[in-house]
């Protein structure tokens, strides 16, 4: 990753997304009945790589890990609280965004996926709001620009305290020549829906906007004068958590997933419960596995809850989300992950039925939710997908739809076992993607009444009935089967990583634009370029002078 | 032209009586300015008669005008240098291109929180000394503290000139937020900590003039260099104003220095507070918290803001001429760094070579702690001459600072590194404790109207003003 430059070969220690809140360096999480305050104080002197330092609350990676910990667990392990306080515990300033020296120093690669993951984690945030009836309140008790004030974006409500100093600002145009990357032009005019003409100001205006204005202008809520702001905070807290139901029941502990990680010549290994991951640095491609629950799932919110973080369910989502993120930042290079499953598809199906018949239960919800961020991260990680159909796999339900999130799949048609797949439940409406769709609507946008159709199909189908179904992509039989997928893999890893990544992404997301297809739809069109050009980061581009001595010098020719 | 807004009411060299935009945005703000006046300005001596001098024009004679005037009559007016003819940029990237008579558009929001910021502080010490009057060592004093106010409401007028002139509506609202914001108040603060400081006694009085406004004389030497020839043509006028307010600092401290002395000699063990007056361990402390924080107004030692001032042509360095490198792109300012572990924890120092221009709000606060040193040389001088052994010393620039790269640490005033504990232990023998503020307010409590009179704690200035006796009558009370 990052921060050493690409050719210099040395290895960086490997980033790992797991925390707990004893552990957090950047944020305080206190509780409060059903309000919980999420305080973020970054240590200046505690960057995640060594190279500069996080002043002015901004963030790195190491922050956002935290960040993304905190809400989700706030998700699981505290259904009792209802609204969250997000506020800085430093003097002045609530948030200065992603640290720019950070930036400066990294590779594109690593700013493209860090900014990936901040917009994750910012619409996980509003997921909990919309979702799971847990509300955040941004209290910006201090100065909020760039991923500042795009984290506030990410809250449901925003209140500024009003003390002639405190402001809201976007400077990434003006200062860096850049674009706020965490979907904040998206939000401000589709969520907050400010006025085009006055976001288009706000968004040169390196100072930003405060007080009233910022509330005039729909940038904030309310402006609240710094003697009453504490008090309008608790009350406006108050408000929300009133008007918010109960969960039944206690919180369920995240355990840490115990990841067993080991290195065989170019392969390095990541061995979970239910997932094992394969990286082979030599041929650029990783076999993802995926495995079956064993035995019966757990049919009441009782045994549910008391199985806690083991639901076969969590734990294998949980599992996958953090092979992908594994994937994404230490193993830039494996363009092609080969996705495989192990197991009784009947015990998937099993499973799923189970949690949907529980999905009215807080955790059974909650379980749903994560599966269905997870699934989102797999649409959006820049890596061609195939999954592979054989003997012994459970390509079926939730499983099955890491198949549909994936480009292609192929399925072995016949031999003495022949594989079959199957649909369950949560194929038909729990686990939309970016764009609002099912993954099967999505899959046959020419014709929506073949997924009404499908929803008849209760029995596990074989290669031929799946190809005429239109569920998978290829059928080869045994004879041909080794070279099909061979030449397959061979072919994905020779093309260029850079059009397989844009042509991906393009063939993902048909169907209808939503905040969130347009957020990262701009950030790997617009901020992504715009992060690779001379304007930004040239020799004399905006990015790399910031801070330095020199101004930038921009080339003035528009494209 | 209105009643209020016209050149007779508002002496100005800028062609008011021609300029109807101005017009327009004076006879807006200057009724709202007024109203600040009354409602902040000095309290129980608006309807005074006040021996002050009024700049009417730029000439030698006309700017400084003497008579006596009820304040809220002061001709608050609006002064430039005159333009040199075909003034070229000497600094920064534009260095050598003719200065701009408008703002160019990439700085415009730039040079707007220049100008807000500067003009900002200009009310905030209105109002940080508005109940000084009521404590006033003599007449002379209490006159002197009016000028000092009058002299910052027309600073004010200043940069609301460039506001109105120059910056459009953004400008205008601006200028009002400028007489909405309150120097204290914890919802509309003013812009800079210092300024929100309360300035309650005399002796934080004739520190502030001294300390603070010295601060303001090196922003405005700095923003007198500036490409934009209008900013750089009003703060070279308003130095010279600037110039009697730390006079009046410098005067002020010398002569409680005397007054000290004096009264050491009296007492046979030399203790200045049995005599009734201020004592030189407690001047000590005053100093040290008004010298830190102005320290803290010139802002970070490592600065992107500054570099980009500097690079853009709009804030350049005090007596640019002086240096010989005026684009400052190569050199670097060697600076030991605090290296902390966690919170307030200094483990050591780390030497950086910052880029020169990086480091301008250093090379600036340079400048300006060799100038301060001047007036404490001065009074160890007296000191001296009297006979006494004590000496009063600037404070490391580590110490009790709150921005930069120092913020947030603990100081002693040699610079040495200190943890929390010892800070919170040992402050009150650097900074004044609520016992010492308590004794210096309990030397001012009743004011000294009489003109032949001098408060026990300060010995009677060498010269009076314009040539009038001390014991003139520089305010005549009404009441």
């Amino acid at each position: 990753m990052g921060i050493e430059s690409e050719s210099s070969g040395a290895k960086a220690p490997a980033i790992r997304f797991e925390t707990h809140p004893s552990r957090y360096k950047h944020w305080k999480l206190s509780f409060d009945g059903a309000i919980a305050r999420l305080v973020m104080d970054v240590v200046e002197e505690a960057p995640m790589r060594p190279g500069y330092t996080l002043k002015l609350n901004s963030y790195d990676l190491g922050v956002d890990i935290e960040l993304a910990d905190a809400v989700e667990r706030l998700r699981f392990e505290h259904p009792e609280v209802k609204v969250v306080i997000v506020t800085s515990g430093q003097p002045r300033i609530f948030c200065a965004g992603a640290n720019i020296y950070m930036l400066g120093s990294s590779t594109h690669a690593f700013k493209v996926n860090f900014c990936k993951y901040t917009n994750e984690t910012r619409l996980s945030l509003e997921e909990a709001c919309s979702e799971s009836d847990q509300h955040y309140v941004a209290a910006l008790n201090g100065v909020a620009s760039g991923g500042g004030y795009e984290l506030a974006l990410a809250c449901e409500k925003i209140l500024l305290c009003d003390d002639g100093s405190s402001a809201v600002s976007f400077p990434e145009t003006p200062l860096l020549a850049v674009l706020p990357g965490t979907g904040g032009l998206t939000r401000l005019v589709d969520k907050r829906k400010v006025r085009r003409d006055l976001a288009d100001v706000f968004s040169t205006l390196a100072e930003g906007v405060r007080g009233k204005r910022a509330e005039e202008w729909r940038l904030v809520d309310r402006s609240i004068p710094k003697s009453r702001f504490d008090q309008g905070v608790i009350e406006e807290a108050n408000a929300i958590a009133a008007r918010t139901k109960d969960k039944q029941g206690p919180g369920v502990t995240l355990v840490p997933l115990e990841v067993k990680r080991s290195e065989d010549g170019s392969k390095s290994k990541a061995e979970y419960k239910y997932v094992t991951l394969v990286v082979d640095s030599q041929t650029r491609v990783a076999e993802l596995e995926v495995r079956a629950p064993e035995g019966a799932p757990e049919t009441t919110a009782e045994a549910l809850h008391k199985s806690g973080s083991d639901v076969w369910a969590l734990r294998v989502f949980r599992e996958i989300d953090d092979a992908l993120l594994d994937l994404r930042f230490n193993h830039p290079e494996a363009g092609l992950v080969l996705l495989r499953t192990k197991g009784d598809p009947e015990a998937v199906r099993a499973a799923d039925k189970a949690l949907h018949a529980l999905r009215d239960d807080w955790f059974a919800r909650e379980i749903l939710l994560k599966m269905r961020r997870t699934l989102k991260r797999l649409d959006l990680t820049a890596r061609s997908v195939f999954s592979l159909v054989e003997p012994g796999s459970c390509f079926a339900g939730s499983l099955f739809e890491l198949a549909l999130a994936g480009d292609r799949t192929y399925m072995l048609d016949g031999g003495d076992e022949p594989p079959v797949i199957g649909l369950s439940p949560l194929n038909f409406g729990p686990f939309p993607m970016p764009n609002g769709l099912t993954r099967l609507e999505t899959r046959f946008l020419h014709d929506p009444s073949a997924v009404k159709r499908l929803e008849g199909q209760t029995s596990l189908v074989d290669a031929e009935s799946a190809a005429k179904l239109g569920l998978v992509t290829f059928t080869p039989d045994e004879m041909d089967w080794d070279d099909e997928v061979r030449i397959a893999v061979e072919e994905r890893a020779s093309l260029s990583p850079d059009a397989l990544t844009g042509m991906e992404a393009s063939l993902r997301f048909a169907g209808p634009e939503t905040l969130e297809t347009k957020i990262f739809g701009r950030l790997s069109a617009w901020q992504n370029w715009i992060f690779q050009r001379p304007n930004a980061v040239g020799e004399r581009g905006a990015l790399t002078m910031y801070g330095r001595p020199e101004r930038p010098e921009f080339d003035w020719r528009r494209t | 032209m209105s009643s209020v807004v016209n050149s007779e009411r508002i002496p100005n060299n800028v062609d008011l009586a021609s300029d109807k935009k101005l017009q327009r945005a004076l006879e807006a703000w200057q009724p709202r300015f007024i109203d600040w006046w009354k409602e902040m300005g000095p309290e129980g001596f608006q309807e005074d008669q006040i021996y002050l001098r009024t700049a009417v024009s730029v000439d030698h004679e006309g700017w400084a005008h003497f008579d006596y005037v009820k304040m809220p009559d002061y001709r608050w007016g609006i002064f430039l240098t005159d333009p040199v003819s075909d003034r070229k940029i000497g600094f920064g990237d534009h260095m050598g291109e003719p200065v701009w008579q408008s703002v160019p558009g990439e700085f415009r929001n730039v040079l707007r929180r220049l100008v807000v910021t500067q003009g900002d502080t200009e009310p905030a010490s209105v109002e940080q000394q508005r109940l000084l009057g009521q404590s006033c060592p003599s007449l002379y004093d209490l006159r002197n503290l009016f000028q000092v106010n009058v002299e910052e409401g027309r600073h004010l007028w200043a940069m609301v000139y460039l506001l109105h002139s120059y910056f459009g509506r953004d400008g205008r609202e601006e200028a009002e937020a400028l007489l909405e914001r309150r120097s204290g108040n914890p919802d509309k603060p003013r812009i800079l900590g210092a300024f929100n400081e309360p300035c309650q006694n005399w002796l934080s009085f004739f520190m502030f003039t001294y300390f603070t406004d010295r601060d303001g004389k090196y922003q405005l030497l700095a923003l007198a260099e500036s490409g934009f020839d209008p900013l750089a043509r009003t703060t070279r006028f308003m130095l010279t104003e600037e110039a009697h307010h730390m006079f009046v600092g410098e005067t002020g401290i010398l002569r409680i220095v005397q007054r000290t002395a004096e009264l050491m000699k009296k007492n046979k063990n030399e203790d200045a507070r049995a005599e009734g007056g201020i004592d030189l361990p407690t001047m000590q402390k005053y100093l040290n918290f008004w010298y830190s924080v102005s320290l803290d107004l010139f802002g970070g030692e490592i600065s992107s803001n500054a570099a980009n001032f500097f690079a853009s042509s709009l804030k350049g360095r005090a007596k640019e001429e002086s240096y010989e490198d005026h684009r400052a792109v190569d050199g670097v300012y060697p600076m030991d760094v605090p290296v902390t572990a966690g919170p307030g924890v200094v483990t050591s120092f780390r030497r950086e070579e910052v880029p020169l221009r990086n480091a301008m709000n250093e090379v600036l606060r340079d400048e300006y702690i060799e100038d301060a040193q001047r007036g404490v040389d001065k009074w160890n001088r007296a000191l001296a001459e009297a006979g006494i052994s004590y000496r009063l010393t600037l404070p490391s620039r580590r110490f009790h600072r709150r921005t930069g790269i120092y913020g947030g640490l603990y100081f002693d005033v040699q610079g040495n590194v200190l943890t929390k504990e010892d800070w919170e232990r040992r402050r009150d023998e650097w900074l004044p404790s609520e016992a010492d503020e308590a004794y210096v307010k309990s030397l001012m409590t009743a004011p000294i109207y009489d003109p032949k009179q001098m408060a026990n704690w300060i010995a009677p200035p060498k010269h009076g003003i314009k040539g009038r006796p001390v014991d003139f009558e520089y305010v005549k009370r009404t009441a």
